[in-house]
């Protein structure tokens, strides 16, 4: 009984993980990093990690918390409310619609799938932030944040690989 | 058995997914909901924003630490290399701030002594507040940063926020233990500013990127590259003269500024409490969205 309880709770745990690390990498994402000129092209960390978890266990990222992620990153990062809940969802979607595509396929696939989605996802964002302030935001600004975030898909996406062989095997 | 658990299965399959497609389209809605939210009550919006800012905060504080103290570590290592550089042009410039150094305490004095003739009113001496950064220092859409200081440290809205070389900003929102700082880089931030030689004055634009550019100068204005930016004290928002910048470029595209400040270096930052209450007057808060009233500092 007092086993089966802890098993229950172990399983818990491990569940909520890809939840707790999309919340982590929100987090991160808005800390300063003192590094110049890094801010303005900060990447969206999260993003990575939406895209990562939508393919190999969307059970443990359901909707209404790719919504709830959003709505911090917006909130944190004083950007519109609703534009970063908006361009998760549409990742989130996306990923959801070509799941089929992305099983089995090679890492080098999916880093592909990423930089087709996330390109997506910031023009999104760029039309979404132009829109609300009513005037044409940098351009550089968001290439540059694209061109970094590709860069440290492959780091954030090894990380939670490793995570998943061990700490999500068993479902 | 077997069959009804299929059976079951047959049904509840397409309905699940059913269900699932109406929630994300419903959750797309709301999104655009609180886009539009964030449009028709900027003031509620805000409100939440500070109160989720000033939970977060503590975290944030904790991560910031330690990434702070790596990003020290590694930028005492490149000093290192530069160090006997540094050195020379250090006693170039001591040399020359010696001799500004004579200048300055003869106009000070002459300075004192015009003004007591004269009868001047001084302005408040300012009160300040030393704050961390402890999150964010601008990003694609939005340019601002958050401090550990709040309401409990007196902490207000619309206070300047300073750095060691100029201004940086003033505080949009506040809570209890954190307060979020627009700066001046930021797309809604229009700050009343005089071109520092000859007066004439300007209205310092923000448009997220790492310059800002001067707008509505009278015609005729003459400006040229290097002249010194500092503010004017229009609309009540800062005090006279604190340094903002110089002038990068004049094209005509418009007149570009670099700022003195070094957003990606702030660690610390100084509140100052000029006791001027233009920007946080209520009733014109209330009247126009927030981020129009840095645009339209109105005098009281």
């Amino acid at each position: 009984m007092n086993v089966a309880v802890w098993q229950k709770l172990d399983q818990m745990a491990r569940a909520i993980t890809p939840f707790g690390l999309s919340l982590f990498l929100v987090i991160l994402s808005v800390v300063p990093t003192h590094i110049p000129g890094y801010a303005q092209i900060a990447p969206i960390l999260a993003l990575v990690s939406i895209y990562h978890w939508a393919i190999y266990r969307p059970n443990l990222l359901p909707l209404f918390a790719v919504f709830l992620l959003g709505l911090l990153q917006d909130l944190l990062m004083g950007t519109p409310v609703g534009l970063y809940i908006l361009v998760f969802l549409t990742v989130y979607g996306i990923v959801l619609s070509q799941r089929r595509f992305f099983a089995g396929k090679s890492f080098t696939v999916c880093w592909f799938g990423f930089a087709v989605i996330s390109l997506v996802a910031s023009v999104e964002s760029w039309l979404l932030a132009s829109a609300w302030n009513l005037a044409l935001m940098d351009i550089n600004a968001v290439t540059f944040q694209y061109l970094l975030s590709l860069g440290i898909f492959p780091i954030v996406a090894w990380i939670f690989l490793r995570w998943q062989q061990a700490f999500l095997q068993q479902d | 058995m077997e069959q009804r658990p299929s059976a079951l299965l047959r049904i509840a399959a397409p309905l699940k997914s059913l269900v699932q497609r109406f929630m994300y389209l419903g959750l797309i809605a709301a999104a655009f909901g609180l886009m539009l939210l964030g449009k028709v009550d900027a003031v509620l919006v805000d409100r939440v924003r500070a109160e989720v800012t000033d939970a977060f905060a503590p975290i944030l504080e904790a991560i910031s630490k330690p990434i702070a103290t790596v990003s020290k570590g590694v930028q005492n290592f490149q000093e290192l290399a530069v160090i006997r550089d540094e050195n020379a042009k250090l006693k170039q410039q001591n040399a020359r701030l010696i001799q500004w150094q004579t200048v300055a305490r003869k106009l000070q004095s002459e300075n004192a002594a015009l003004q007591q003739l004269l009868g001047v009113v001084h302005d408040k001496s300012a009160k300040y507040v030393s704050a961390r950064v402890i999150a964010g220092s601008g990003g694609a859409f939005s340019n601002m940063l958050i401090v550990n200081a709040g309401l409990n440290n007196g902490v207000h809205k619309g206070h300047a926020v300073v750095s060691d070389r100029g201004i940086i900003g003033r505080v949009s929102q506040v809570s209890n233990r954190s307060a979020r700082v627009l700066l001046l880089t930021d797309i809604n931030s229009r700050v009343p500013v005089l071109i520092e030689s000859n007066r004439t004055r300007a209205i310092m634009a923000g448009g997220n990127t790492s310059r800002t550019k001067l707008i509505h100068l009278p015609p005729g204005a003459r400006v040229t590259p290097s002249d010194r930016i500092v503010t004017s004290g229009h609309g009540g928002a800062f005090p006279p003269g604190l340094p903002v910048g110089v002038v990068a470029s004049v094209t005509d595209g418009g007149i570009n500024v670099q700022l003195f400040a070094d957003y990606s270096r702030l660690e610390y930052v100084r509140i100052a409490d000029f006791g001027l209450n233009g920007l946080v007057d209520m009733s014109v808060q209330r009247s126009s969205a927030k981020n129009k009233v840095g645009g339209k500092t109105r005098k009281k």
